[in-house]
């Protein structure tokens, strides 16, 4: 089977998601990139590089600048005559530009695979994670999307991929991009980071995130977090946001604190390694799936901590 | 501008989904079920767009089940203007409701359609890329503002690292997320009102749209347990163990 990976990127890098996603595909058969964008040379060559890759098509192009699925979903349909199966990483952008090439080739998506069972069988959750489904496609092609945390990621370098030029591609002429507010910062990305520290609506302010949960993510060089209550509440921006409608991690340590660990919530997290939850209630749900659980109030206790560690 | 607004009822948020010990599926006999809260948002979002003066009728739409007419008339309730049923037993797959959507569609030639971002039961996140897909219309996923501009809408997505905005030419496909709007809830009045508003039933195959399943289901499972650990004393032994594991500054 061949297959087309969506290289996911930031105009300069390869993201991460890109390499779980690489993994999936290379369990269905041979692994061809695709590096949309606009002067993506530099992606092209890193992408080419990474393990196990065949040939990385290039569709650098102004219309695909932005990743807008008017222009780029029938690029990617044409590309499929020659590929058995389309597979991009569970992201925003790969959530918003696979369903679009899916019905361009009259296939059902299957979205958020967790696994690859067979040579068109996979397993995804529903209802939240609160199931696992095992379905099996009957149409010609695939089209998958990847949950990064379910997949180890493939080597980044070490491959030696062709670059090709994918010919054509223009604009559609019905969607523009405005703008992007992407926060900036120094820490790492939260579906990447081996450690996060996440606060709960316990909080109680934006001021006390900033006081007790950044400071410990300060010292352990961790990406920040935060539950869905917490977002609501506005103590901290939506991407910050870890669960079921948020973003889906899988660090080596997971801090949540004050976090009472409602069900959408750990749909988010329950993947990760090693669960740390700080919580005055000791009932609190978040204590059934934490491997090491302090019953204390978080106002002294995290001081402490990011004092002691 | 008229706005259809796509509605599936699914099992209610609050309630614990069961998995049948047969391995079928999720229980769903004798259980709440609801308005898909990604459509709610929908539903509201059209609704201050009608209360704005941008749009002049909203068309609430569910496939499924007879007992859908209850979520119909929930939409109808908190403010839409008729509603049609496409009444099936069948489960069916987005692409196939991305089908039936595309017919209603151009009978109905909105300006808008809002989908909720996805199904809190599938989770499949596909039905309005989909529609986008098949009427050719552009698309504004995962929103969390949405502005009409004569002849074009501009719609804030939530994205990985942030927000962005994409300009879309009408008629456009907007998905809901989360921090679009707080739906309202039905005033008994508006409840009252609501059961003699219009309500169309049609079949799927009155659209000329197969429903046969592409994708088999061959097994739902519990997800695999997490053991809880163990319960630390201090700070202090917090502190150890997790240097022990390696983890400190």
């Amino acid at each position: 089977m061949k297959t087309l990976v969506w290289v996911e990127h930031d105009g300069s890098a390869v993201k991460d998601a890109t390499l779980a996603a690489v993994t999936a595909a290379s369990k269905l058969g041979e692994v061809h990139l695709l590096v949309a964008g606009e002067g993506v040379d530099g992606v092209a060559k890193a992408a080419a590089e990474i393990a196990g890759v065949g040939k990385v098509h290039v569709a650098d192009n102004a219309a695909f600048a932005h990743n807008l699925p008017e222009n780029v979903a029938p690029m990617i349909a044409g590309l499929m005559a020659s590929h058995d199966a389309f597979v991009a990483p569970a992201t925003t952008t790969g959530k918003n530009i696979a369903p679009r090439v899916a019905a361009l080739l009259d296939v059902m998506q299957i979205s958020d695979i967790l696994s690859v069972e067979g040579d068109k069988s996979f397993t995804r959750p529903i209802y939240a994670g609160n199931a696992i489904a095992t379905v099996e496609s009957s149409d010609a092609k695939l089209v998958l999307t990847v949950r990064g945390t379910a997949f180890e990621k493939a080597a980044a370098s070490g491959g030696s991929g062709a670059v090709e030029a994918v010919d054509g591609g223009s604009d559609a002429g019905i969607s523009s991009f405005v703008g992007a507010e992407i926060a900036k910062s120094e820490r790492p990305e939260l579906t990447s980071a081996k450690v996060i520290v996440s606060g709960g609506r316990a909080l109680g302010s934006s001021e006390k995130y900033e006081e007790v949960i950044v400071p410990l993510a300060d010292k352990l060089g961790a990406a920040l977090g935060a539950s869905r209550a917490a977002v609501d509440a506005g103590y901290v921006p939506n991407d910050y946001q870890v669960g079921q409608t948020g973003k889906i991690v899988a660090p080596e340590v997971y801090f949540a604190i004050g976090i009472s660990g409602a069900i959408q919530h750990l749909a988010g997290m329950k993947d990760s390694k090693t669960i740390v939850a700080i919580n005055k209630d000791e009932d609190a749900p978040i204590f059934q799936v934490a491997d090491l659980g302090l019953v204390a109030d978080l106002f002294t206790a995290v001081p402490e901590l990011t004092s002691k560690i | 501008m008229k706005i259809l607004v796509p509605v599936k009822r699914v099992l209610d948020y609050n309630v614990k989904p069961r998995v049948k010990s047969d391995g079928t599926g999720v229980d769903l006999a004798n259980v709440k079920m609801s308005m898909n809260p990604f459509d709610e948002i929908a539903v509201e979002e059209a609704i201050r767009l009608k209360e704005k003066g941008v749009a002049t009728e909203i068309v609430a739409v569910s496939i499924g089940p007879a007992k859908a007419q209850e979520t119909l008339r929930t939409a109808l309730a908190m403010g839409a203007d008729r509603a049609i049923l496409v009444q099936t037993d069948d489960a069916v797959e987005p692409l196939a409701i991305a089908k039936i959507l595309k017919a209603i569609a151009d009978a109905e030639t909105p300006g808008l359609v809002i989908l909720g971002k996805q199904a809190i039961d599938d989770d499949n996140n596909q039905t309005g890329q989909m529609l986008a897909a098949l009427t050719g219309w552009a698309q504004g996923t995962f929103a969390s503002a949405v502005n009409v501009e004569g002849d074009s809408v501009s719609v804030t997505r939530e994205v990985d690292g942030g927000l962005e905005t994409v300009k879309l030419k009408l008629p456009a496909i907007v998905t809901t997320d989360l921090r679009l709007n707080e739906p309202r809830y039905a005033s008994l009045p508006n409840i009252m009102k609501a059961k003699s508003k219009p309500l169309d039933t049609k079949t799927p195959a009155d659209y000329g749209v197969d429903t046969s399943p592409r994708v088999k289901l061959l097994k739902v499972s519990e997800p695999p347990v997490r053991q809880a650990g163990i319960k630390v004393a201090d700070v202090d032994e917090l502190v150890a163990k997790l240097k022990a594991m390696g983890v400190h500054s």
